[in-house]
Formats: C-alpha cells, structure tokens, sequence
C-alpha cells in the first residue's frame, strides 16, 4: 500500500515525534514563517475573513430581491453590495481558496519536498495579498465602489467614484501575489520532486495546479496592465478607453477577459485536482486514464487564453471574430467532459465508502456538470445573444465556481484537515453539512436559470413582477446554503479541541503526504522519501 | 402571483433561438443521463462492503478515451454550425427595414422613428416589417434588450451598433438595458409596442413633428454652417456629400473605405481622423457642438441624398 520506501531508521515510526509545525505559539512564529504548511494556515484564515464578508454581501442581495420594487437597500448601496461580493469572491477567496490553501500545504508534501522553492518569495505573496485585501476593504469602508468586479469602461474611468482607484490597486496588488504563487509552485514541481517522483508518478492535483500557475503567471500581467490602464486614464485623462478621449471601450473588455477568462479556469481546475485525488481515495481505485486527465488540464489552460471574446458576442466585436470564439469554446469544453467520464468510469469496480470529502466530490461532478453543459448555451452564439448579461449567466458560473470550486475547496478541506491540523472532524456532522450545501445550493441557483431564459438582465436593483416567484426560490436556497457553510465553520473549529487525533494516514490513501505524522514535523519529512510506484496505486479490494 | 416558465416569443427569429436553446437543453439531459446513471449505478452497487466482483477489468483505457473525446466534439462542432448560422442572420439587418436611431443616456432610451416620430423608453413598430436599430450611447456603455424578439446589442459610446428585428405577434413586450450602467440601472426600462400596420400608421401621423429626420437633417446641415463648404454652391474645396452615402470613399493615405453611417459620424466628430484623398484637413470639429441625435440626423440628411449626383444641381 505505501507508495514510498523509507531508509532503515530505527523506531522513528513508532513514535510519534514531539515536535511538529504547529509546536512554537508565538506571533512572530507565524507572521515571519517561511514554512508552507503555516503559510497556508495564514491564508486559510484570511479568506475565510474575505469570504464571510462577500458572503454577507450575498445575503444582503439575495434578502433585497425577495420584492420587485427593490424595498430594503438603494439601488447605488445593492450596485455597491454586488461589486464586493464579485471582487472578494474572485480575487481574495476563490483564486487563492485551492492553491495558496490547499496547494501551498499539499503541492511540497504531495511530491517529497521540505518546502516550495522560495520560501520567502512565499510569505512575501501572502503579505501582498493581505496588502491587497486591505486596499479593497478601505474602499469599501470610505464609501464602496459600484462598477461590478469586471470595472467595465467608461464607467469605471469616467463616471463612477473615486473609490475605484483604490480597488483596482488592491485587485493590482493581489495580482502579483497570484504571480509569485504561480512561479514558487512552477519551480517547485520542476525542481523539488523526491527521487523516483516523475511527471507521471505525479498525483493528479499536481498536474493541475501546475496548470493554474501556468495562468497565474501568464495571465495576471495582463489584469496588471489593464488596471494600471483605468488608472492612467482616470488620473492623468490619458484616452486609452474613453471614447471622448480617443479611446476604445471595447478594447477594455478585450483585456479584461483576456485575463480574466483563464481565471475561470484558475478558479476550476484546483478544484478538479482536488477530485481526482478524492474520487480515486475513496473508491480505492487507480485512477482511470491518469495521462487523459493530467493533459486535459494542460490542454484547458492552453485553449482557455482562446476564448475570451465569448464574453463579447454583443459587444460589438466583429461577428467574424465571434465565430472564432466560439467554436474554440466548444473545444474547451471537451477536456472538462473527458475528466468528468474518467472520474466516473473510475467508480467502476471500485471499493466505495461515502465520507464527507467524497460527498463533496460527487457533488462537485453533479455540479460541475450541469454549470458545464450549460456553459455550451452560452458558448452557441444565437443563444447567447438572448442569454447573455441575464442570470443565466449568473447561474451557470455560479455552478462552477460556487458547485464546483467551492465543493472542491470543502471535499480537499475536510480531505487534509487531519494531516493541517492533527484532529479528526466530526464525521456525521460533516455529511449532513454536505447534503445541506448541495440541496442548498441547487435551489438558490436552479431556478436563476429559468429567470435567465425569460430575460431578467445581472446586476438590477428591481425587476418586473412576474420574476418574484423565483427570487423567492432563490433566496430560500442561500438560506440553506448559509446554513451548509456554517456547519463547517462550527465543527472544524470545534475540532481543533475536541476532536480524536488524527493517524498519520486516516483515510488509508496513497500519496506522500500521508507517509508522515499529522500533524506533520517542520521539515515535512524525516527522511527524504524515495518514490517506486506509480500514484493511487490502491491494492484489489473484494468485498 | 403571476409568473411564466418561458418568455413570450414574438418575433421572426425567437423561434430559431428557441429550437437551439431547446435542442441544447434536450443534449443536456441526455449527457446527464448518461453521467449520473453509470455514476449512481456504480456508488450503489460497488459501495464498500457490498460483496460485488471487483476483479480489476481488462479494458483497453484509451478506446473509451478516444470516444468520450471525439464524439463530444463533434457534437460541440455541430452545435456551433448550427447557431453560427442563426446568429450570423440575427447581426445582418436587410436592406429594407425601417429604420430607428436610438440613443442611451443614464438611464433612459431616446428613440427616433426616420419619419421623425421621437419616443422615450417606448418603441411601436408594425407586425411583419423588419425594423433596424441604429443605436450609440452619449455616455457609458447600454445593452439594447428585447426577450421577446431574443434580441440584444451593447450600445456603446463612440460608435454605431445596429439591432434588427421583424415582429410577429401584436403585444407589449419589455426592454431592458442589459449592461450595467451606473446606480438607476434597473430603471433603464421601457416597451415595445407592437401594432397591426394600419394602427402604427395612425400613430405615425398623431405623434409626428412634421418633418422627416432627412429634413431636420438638412436643415440642420444649413444651420450649422456645413453647407457652407459642402453646398452645392460652395467654392471651398470640401468633398461633395450627394451620391456619396453607401460608396466607396479613397482615402488620403490610399485606403479605400465605404461611406457608411461610422464614418460619417467620424467625419463629423473627429474630421482629421480620415481625410479624402485629394482634400486638405480644413474641417473644425463638431464634437461637443452636435448632440448624438443631431448627427443623426445629419447622417440621415447625407443618406436621403445618396442617390443623388452634385451635377444633379448644376447640369
């Protein structure tokens, strides 16, 4: 069953060692560690600091859209409340929520490494993000931003307040968090990989957060440019988007989305990773079609930097171009359909038990798929002429950022959570806060698709009568869904004291980081691991 | 409360968004078919400690491979041929069609029929006639949405984007500005109002200025002072406008572009941007003289005398 042979050492595995990551308690300790598994914890904190205020946002909306006529917040206030829950759910919670939580803790155990390549270059992304974080925050505290996440031009450079300023120098700064974090992980892989851990030895998050850096470096430049463009224009009158000035409002969302389409995929891939460890844990299976899965990942990071003018089909943008775009997101979606099958096809004959991290990612494909096959409405250009700026569209990323990232950061979560902290969660309160998510969510986003097709257009204040009936809906879910994510909250806190100790390997799984105590000691290993085997390589089970 | 499942369908094209929307949603069920099916089959029937046979399979991997990747592609790619072709209909307006300018502002809909009729947030057009929109905005970016006609286009400042449409049932239907545009957003709303042709007629004649948008054009053109280098009986060397609306234009630097609607807007607003060849760049501009809706207008004025010839007035 272990994937790894240690040197001979004497009684080192017997007993447990007395010292681990988590032994020294002073602040100092954490603020000025080099060390990834505190690292993640730090960021594990922050966004969950970030998260609950987007969450609140969400609540805010979701309660305001209970009547028509827009009656508990001003329209400028519910403009402002949408802003910070797309800004703080994208930048500060799901880009980092998989790779800088759980990547940052998993990547340098999963391949045999004491740390990343750049410890330092580590911390000084997680001090940038927090520079970041608290930009944005300000700006919402002096009197909040209401362009929306995407700060779409002239608005954002003309008319809107100057608060925008401030935010888009808190998204400029996180960025550069994102593009340390990208290069540390490259490296990382390239060069830190235990002896006998090859490309294909790889467990399969590895491939796929070696992808997402691939566009955290490739891409978050170019959200540098483009923000640092909205703030030449807005200070200095430089027309670079303003029409009145010379420029091009179009041009804008060419940038934009030429960034900020690959970071859907920063914020889908980590949490694919992630299910394919979970999915193979606890089927007890090898993984079916490891090489499909680990180049679909590739190739969907490749494709993805293709597509961006499907955010434009009425934009204005040639129609010619519109094709092009097109079809090159039907092609996209191939590489995500092939990922689903092998997740499934890998069931087949397995051994399969039904802990909280597998509910999780049976969950994720569920909802994964549907946000994905919908994604194909959106992609086929008539429709989403009609589709397109309604919720719709709001439902379809919904699921796969929120079904699908979101249920693969809580399934990864509950996976580590004994190897970060030492302590088992409560198991049957972790099931049920699963089916509380998943039922909570189908009925908070399901029915947004149907408001879509009859036409109710994002980001409005108030709406037409005959829409109520399904914001009702909708609003009845999130408070199934809030529930969903406060349980967790509750019981892994409450974990931390009172829950069992966690075995080294509680989960019976293969990968390294299951091959050292838990909590793990500071240097990760006590010898380097030597890898013989290929990954998830789970002996016949019968019965 | 009253609430519907589907948006009314009132236009030509609805149908033909439907049937792909449709055709999607009906693909879409059959995938999760046939994920789910297998997938809770197997969860069941190989849940640990069911005594199954677990013996490893002895598949060849890379056939499935290769059928879970090609076939979905080429459903994909089908799909996309598919609404291309409905889409590429949807952005080509005929020739024929009557046509309205619409200009968005925070946050109303300024609407103005070429036979001058204006409206604010209400637009009545007849059944069975292709309608074109020719639309800007004189601030941020609008979207000009109509469910009911599975119509909608960015209105976008600086330029001219057009939305066509040929109505197919007589009703009101609503319209939405489909792209945030700053606090009242929501409010940016209006009708359609669909009429049988003799009604629209009469609303034409009780809600009429007197004057064409052509002929308000042309007087502005007088007004302004444009005729003054671009009259027939001008000496200045200013290109002639008669005949021009629709042709191919040569361009200083020896490009050749076609008189359309954008560039003479452009002409007007941003004159040394693209100058005739054989012309020197005299022209003032006319940005922050002419609102949206005069150059309008003014491009109707220079389009109603396309067919004309400048020797048409000296023989």
């Amino acid at each position: 069953m272990n994937s790894v042979q240690t040197m001979p050492v004497p009684d080192t595995t017997a007993v447990q060692p007395p010292e681990n990551y988590l032994t020294e308690h002073t602040v100092s300790s954490w603020l000025l560690t080099t060390d990834h598994k505190r690292i993640c914890i730090l960021y594990l904190l922050s966004i969950i600091v970030f998260f609950a205020i987007a969450a609140v946002a969400a609540a805010m909306m979701r309660i305001e859209l209970l009547w028509p006529d827009g009656r508990l917040v001003l329209p400028e206030t519910y403009n402002k409340l949408f802003t910070i829950h797309g800004v703080l759910m994208v930048w500060f919670f799901l880009i980092p929520s998989i790779p800088a939580v759980l990547g940052n803790f998993v990547i340098p155990m999963m391949i045999g490494a004491r740390d990343v390549a750049f410890p330092k270059l580590n911390l000084l992304s997680w001090y940038l993000f927090m520079l970041g974080g608290s930009f944005v925050v300000y700006s919402v505290v002096v009197g909040g931003v209401d362009t929306g996440w995407t700060f779409y031009t002239p608005y954002s450079t003309t008319y809107a307040n100057p608060n925008v300023i401030t935010m888009v120098a808190g998204v400029f700064i996180a960025g550069f968090s994102s593009i340390l974090t990208g290069l540390n992980f490259i490296v990382t892989i390239h060069k830190m990989r235990a002896p006998g851990m090859t490309w294909f030895r790889l467990p399969l998050f590895i491939w796929s957060l070696y992808s997402t850096s691939l566009i955290l470096v490739l891409a978050t430049p170019v959200l540098a440019i483009t923000l640092l463009a909205i703030s030449v224009e807005r200070i200095w009158g430089v027309g670079i988007f303003d029409p009145n000035l010379g420029g091009d409002p179009v041009l804008f969302q060419h940038m934009f989305w030429f960034y900020s389409h690959p970071a859907v995929y920063i914020m889908i891939l980590p949490g694919m990773g992630v299910v394919s460890e979970l999915i193979a844990c606890f089927s007890r299976k090898k993984i079916f079609g490891y090489n499909f899965i680990a180049f679909s990942s590739l190739a969907i990071a490749v494709i993805g930097f293709l597509v961006w003018g499907h955010h434009m089909f009425v934009s204005s943008q040639s129609i010619y171009a519109g094709m092009v775009f097109s079809i090159l997101s039907f092609v996209v979606a191939v590489p995500s359909a092939i990922k689903v099958f092998n997740w499934t096809a890998t069931l087949y004959k397995g051994s399969i038990s039904f802990d909280t991290p597998m509910l999780y990612a049976l969950g994720f494909i569920g909802l994964f798929t549907i946000g994905g096959l919908t994604g194909l409405f959106l992609a086929a250009l008539a429709v989403d002429v009609h589709l397109h700026d309604t919720y719709f569209v709001v439902a379809h990323f919904h699921y796969i950022m929120v079904g699908g990232m979101v249920m693969g950061f809580m399934g990864g979560l509950h996976y580590w959570w004994p190897k970060i902290t030492g302590r088992m969660y409560p198991e049957v309160a972790g099931r049920i806060a699963a089916l509380v998510t998943f039922v909570g969510f189908n009925l908070t986003f399901f029915p947004l698709f149907l408001l879509g097709y009859l036409g109710q257009p994002r980001r409005y204040h108030s709406y037409p009568p005959e829409f109520q009936i399904f914001h009702i809906l909708s609003t009845a879910g999130a408070s199934i869904l809030g529930i969903g994510y406060l349980m967790p909250l509750i019981y892994l806190l409450w974990s931390l004291r009172y829950g069992e100790k966690a075995p080294a390997n509680p989960w019976r799984a293969t990968g390294l980081e299951w091959q050292t105590p838990s909590p793990p000691p500071r240097d990760n290993f006590e010898q380097t691991p030597i890898v013989v085997e290929e990954p998830y390589n789970y002996p016949p089970e019968n019965a | 409360m009253a609430f519907h499942l589907f948006p009314p369908s009132a236009s030509a094209n609805a149908g033909q968004v439907d049937a792909i929307f449709w055709a999607l949603a009906g693909l879409s069920v059959f995938i999760m078919v046939i994920v789910f099916a297998p997938l809770t089959y197997f969860a069941i029937k190989y849940r640990r400690g069911n005594k199954v046979d677990r013996t490893p399979p002895k598949i060849a991997t890379w056939k499935f491979e290769v059928t879970w990747t090609i076939i979905p592609f080429f459903i994909g790619m089908g799909i996309f041929a598919w609404s291309a072709d409905v889409y590429f209909h949807i952005e080509s307006p005929p020739a024929n069609a009557l046509e309205v300018n619409v200009v968005g502002k925070q946050w109303m809909w300024k609407l103005q029929h070429a036979e001058g009729n204006r409206e604010i947030n209400e637009l009545h057009v007849p059944i069975g006639r292709a309608v074109k929109l020719t639309m800007t905005s004189q601030d941020v970016i609008h979207d000009f949405f109509i469910p009911a006609f599975r119509v909608k286009q960015d209105v976008v400042p600086g330029r001219y984007t057009t939305e066509w449409f040929i109505p197919s049932r007589v009703g009101r239907y609503r319209i939405f500005c489909a792209q945030f545009c700053g606090t009242s957003h929501a409010a940016m709303v209006g009708w359609v109002d669909v009429m049988e042709p003799g009604d629209y007629q009469k609303w034409l004649v009780t809600t009429g200025q007197g004057e064409t948008m052509a002929v308000a054009g042309e007087r502005l053109f007088n007004q302004v002072g444009c005729s003054g280098c671009h009259g027939v009986s001008s000496k200045f060397q200013a290109p002639k406008l008669e005949g021009l609306y629709g042709h191919p234009v040569p361009l200083d630097g020896g490009q050749v572009v076609t008189a359309d609607d954008k560039y003479i807007r452009d002409s007007i607003l941003l004159p040394a941007s693209q100058i005739t060849a054989g012309y020197q760049n005299l022209m003032p501009s006319f940005a922050g003289r002419l609102s949206e809706e005069e150059v309008m207008e003014l491009i109707a004025y220079i389009k109603s005398i396309a067919d004309k010839q400048p020797s048409d007035y000296n023989p």
